[in-house]
């Protein structure tokens, strides 16, 4: 198997650590060996999270390097500014269109980025830029917190793993009553037609 | 043979299951707090959130002298209050296996400081194991319980971040049942008065000669002969970061710390040209394989300080000359971009308490847990936090050290029960007239949400015996004692400013419950565009749920305040502070279990 290098990255309380999970998961079987790493802790307040994910036939360090992520998984505007660096030159960004504005741009005087800007730098550091209308399909189909099962169908899209196999670890992955929606959030992004 | 990917305490919990472990405690402490919530689900397993890792130390030590298979789980710091009972407990030894997991967290995540436990294996004078991936993870518990009950001693296993929490492949197998070892009487042992214990040191002096000869051929010492013209010594993530930098190296991989194979380092060191240690945090390898005479380099090229990570390690290579290629230049012009700190929950008393305190001026020495985040902007009202259960004891010496202004202790309800109640008992006993304030959200919030003596809570999630915190504190000794709920802002402020001016020991419990445990009463507020003028005054209470909207006040040009509605649990500050009263108030709710919904 080809060495894969995945970062996710998102903030606390938008699902980051299921779809790395799913991701991890997925590698396993379709054959990989797999790692993963991520920091809990503060996540739960509001901080930044970030989650790397490696398939490949061994893989050593749970951690990518900068400059070698393949797909960027952005689940919020300003987070994928952030951790930019690791993108990889011939890399894929999977950006979605959520912000979650940090209090200190409430209270305080720092400044949410403008999109444009945003892009213009994920435009430098990948080969390639897809913006998934991510929270517009989750709502849509009634649950904001399925964004991030969109945003997995849109990176499923550009990897070679049987559909199947994503589905059936998405559907084991959450409680049965919202089974239903997370399949549909994943086929909507996985057959959405998105681009920069 | 089936895999899983488990994270390094997932695989740390089954192993503890497949070798064996019958009785396991713990304080919950990131990274360690996983271990005991997993082992939790194996009904095999006698399974308790201690009052603290001291407690739950001795508890896996007397599961020890029973005769069953036990462990304990504390994060670094938790070492620390648990070190008297790892000290005696190396005296003593054991009966069945010992083996204590230790979470170190270079790099901060979430501590209060960065150390290298690993000086604890010396210090103390126990071996110490560590693994670099999840199947290590579990197959060292098992390992560690063999070499405890062969040479009679408490095994550690250290852990850091990222092993904790880093998750790999593992391989399951069944579970490993051993006959409980009968307990004999034998006070030469077990008692540490110190005619015993004396007769006990030269025994593990002796133990530690043993073990030292054991880690020569210890299988988790491992060589790997690659180029001899680099030999790399290392241990646990560090070992994985290396093997991908100097893929070409040769490498001593310890997984057993302490103590250290010196003919297996000598040899190593006489096989390859250039000999370096890769380690994070304390030059512990490197200073040993120095005092053997060994020429070694290690933080003259690595940092001291902080976490490695495969660029770290890459970066320090390549500055000194050990690698040729450059790291991937990765600059971006992004401008300032604002942090994102972790901050109180939307709704959560905790901010009620520190407005409260920030209006009445006074010094605050608070404590560990969701609660520190009082010390962040906008709220700002902090004036120490040290470690668990410093906040009275610093209050009491502040009062005694002639503090210019008022203080108050803030502690949380499981920080109090973990090392509060000794401190608090210490002010009433001397008649210190300090005040403090005992933060009851009911839960252990920090770590995740884990019930503690104050919510009753055990670790299986069944109601145990709720202690009364007022019922305890009034029992210390402590006559003015007031709870208030600290959504009922006046009341709150009047006790605490007449406690503040009690002149003996007084206690206010504000009643926070947190809104993962239990929800407030009302629906989001909302905010009435036509009145408000953007004046700020709400968005300076660092609530996440306010933000700015995208309209902007007509006379002034300041954006209007906005309540995000899926984030807003109907708590009311913002309402209370509102001098324009363009806040509406949420209707009363008519289901109130818990606002904060499970994930999709
Ligand atoms: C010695 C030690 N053990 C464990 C921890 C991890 N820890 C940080 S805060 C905390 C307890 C927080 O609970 P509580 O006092 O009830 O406050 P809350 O977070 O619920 O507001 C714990 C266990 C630590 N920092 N130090």
């Amino acid at each position: 198997m080809k060495a894969v290098n995945f970062l996710l990255v998102g903030v606390g309380g938008q699902g980051t650590l299921l779809a790395s999970d799913v991701v991890a998961e997925v590698g396993l079987r379709a054959g990989a060996d797999v790692k993963k790493s991520e920091v809990h802790g503060m996540s739960q307040r509001g901080g930044a999270v970030t989650s790397h994910v490696r398939w490949g036939d061994q893989v050593r360090s749970p951690l990518c390097e900068k400059g070698t992520v393949d797909y960027f998984i952005a689940q919020e505007t300003l987070e994928a500014l952030r951790w930019v660096e690791y993108v990889s030159p011939q890399g894929t960004v999977v950006l979605s269109d959520q912000h979650i504005p940090p209090t200190s741009t409430v209270f305080g005087e720092d400044r949410y980025p403008e999109d444009g800007k945003v892009l213009e730098v994920l435009g430098q550091a990948a080969s390639q830029v897809l913006r998934v209308e991510a929270s517009r399909v989750a709502q849509e189909l009634g649950n904001l917190r399925v964004a991030n099962t969109v945003l997995l169908g849109a990176l499923s899209a550009h990897l070679e793993v049987p559909e199947e196999i994503w589905i059936a670890v998405i559907t084991e992955r959450v409680p049965e009553r919202h089974r239903e929606i997370n399949r549909r959030a994943f086929l909507a992004g996985r057959q959405g037609q998105w681009k920069l | 043979m089936t895999e899983a990917i488990l994270s390094g305490n997932e695989a740390i919990a089954r192993g503890a299951w497949e070798a064996g472990v019958e009785v396991a405690a713990a304080y919950p402490g990131t990274p360690s707090t996983e271990i005991l919530e997993n082992v939790s689900q194996y009904p095999e397993i006698y399974a308790e959130w201690s009052a603290n890792e001291k407690v739950a130390l001795d508890v896996a030590i007397g599961a020890a002298y029973a005769g069953r298979r036990a462990m304990a789980a504390m994060k670094h710091v938790g070492l620390n209050v648990a070190s008297e009972s790892l000290f005696y407990s190396s005296y003593t030894g054991v009966n069945a296996g010992l083996v204590i997991i230790n979470a170190d967290d270079p790099g901060l995540h979430s501590s209060q400081n960065e150390q290298d436990n690993r000086h604890y294996a010396r210090f103390a004078k126990v071996p110490m194991l560590e693994p670099s991936d999840s199947q290590e993870a579990k197959e060292m518990v098992g390992a560690a319980l063999d070499l405890s009950e062969q040479f009679d001693t408490p095994v550690i296993v250290r852990t850091t971040t990222r092993t904790s929490h880093a998750k790999s492949v593992v391989t399951l197998e069944e579970r490993r049942v051993y006959e409980k070892r009968p307990y004999e009487k034998n006070p030469r042992k077990y008692v540490m008065i110190p005619g015993f214990a004396r007769q006990r040191h030269p025994v593990v002096e002796e133990r530690m000669l043993r073990l030292a000869e054991y880690a020569e051929s210890c299988p988790y010492n491992r060589v790997e002969m690659g180029d001899t013209a680099l030999g790399i010594v290392t241990c646990g993530p560090s070992y994985q970061y290396a093997r991908e930098v100097f893929p070409q190296a040769s490498f001593l991989k310890l997984g057993m710390v302490w103590p250290l194979p010196e003919k297996l380092l000598r040899d190593f060191a006489a096989k390859v040209e250039r000999l370096i240690v890769v380690e994070e945090l304390d030059p512990f390898f490197e200073e040993h394989i120095r005092a053997l005479g060994i020429p070694v380099e290690g933080k003259s090229i690595f940092p001291l300080v902080g976490e490695f990570t495969p660029d770290v390690v890459r970066q320090a290579a390549y500055v000194a000359g050990l690698i040729q290629e450059p790291p991937v230049p990765r600059a971006f012009d992004k401008g300032d971009l604002p942090m994102r700190p972790p901050v109180l929950c939307a709704g959560c008393g905790h901010r009620d308490v520190f407005w409260s305190l920030r209006k009445l001026k006074v010094a605050v020495n608070s404590d560990i847990g969701c609660y520190a985040l009082g010390v962040m902007p906008p709220i700002g009202a902090t004036d120490t936090i040290g470690c668990m259960g410093a906040s009275i004891g610093v209050a009491t010496g502040m009062r005694r050290g002639g503090l210019e202004k008022d203080n108050v202790a803030v502690i949380g309800d499981s920080t109090f029960f973990h090392a509060g109640l000794p401190a608090l008992a210490s002010a009433v006993y001397n008649q210190t007239p300090i005040t403090v304030v005992i933060v009851d959200n009911r839960t252990t919030g920090m770590t995740g949400h884990q019930g503690n003596p104050g919510s009753g809570l055990t670790l299986r999630g069944e109601g145990g015996q709720r202690i009364d915190i007022e019922a305890v504190v009034r029992a210390i000794g402590v006559d003015h004692v007031r709870t208030v709920h600290s959504n009922q802002r006046s009341e709150l402020e009047q006790a605490l400013r007449e406690a503040i001016k009690h002149d003996a020991p007084s206690v206010v419990i504000a009643e926070t419950p947190c809104i993962f445990v239990s929800a407030h009463l009302r629906e989001p507020y909302v905010v009435v565009e036509e009145d408000c003028n953007g004046c700020t005054l709400c968005m300076r209470i660092g609530c996440p749920a306010i933000l700015k909207s995208e309209k902007l006040d007509e006379k002034s040009g300041r954006p209007l305040a906005f309540i995000d509605a899926t984030a807003c649990t109907g708590c009311g500050l913002c309402f209370d502070v509102c001098a324009r009263q363009a806040i509406l108030e949420g209707a009363l709710k008519t289901d109130t279990t818990s606002s904060v919904e499970a994930m999709a």
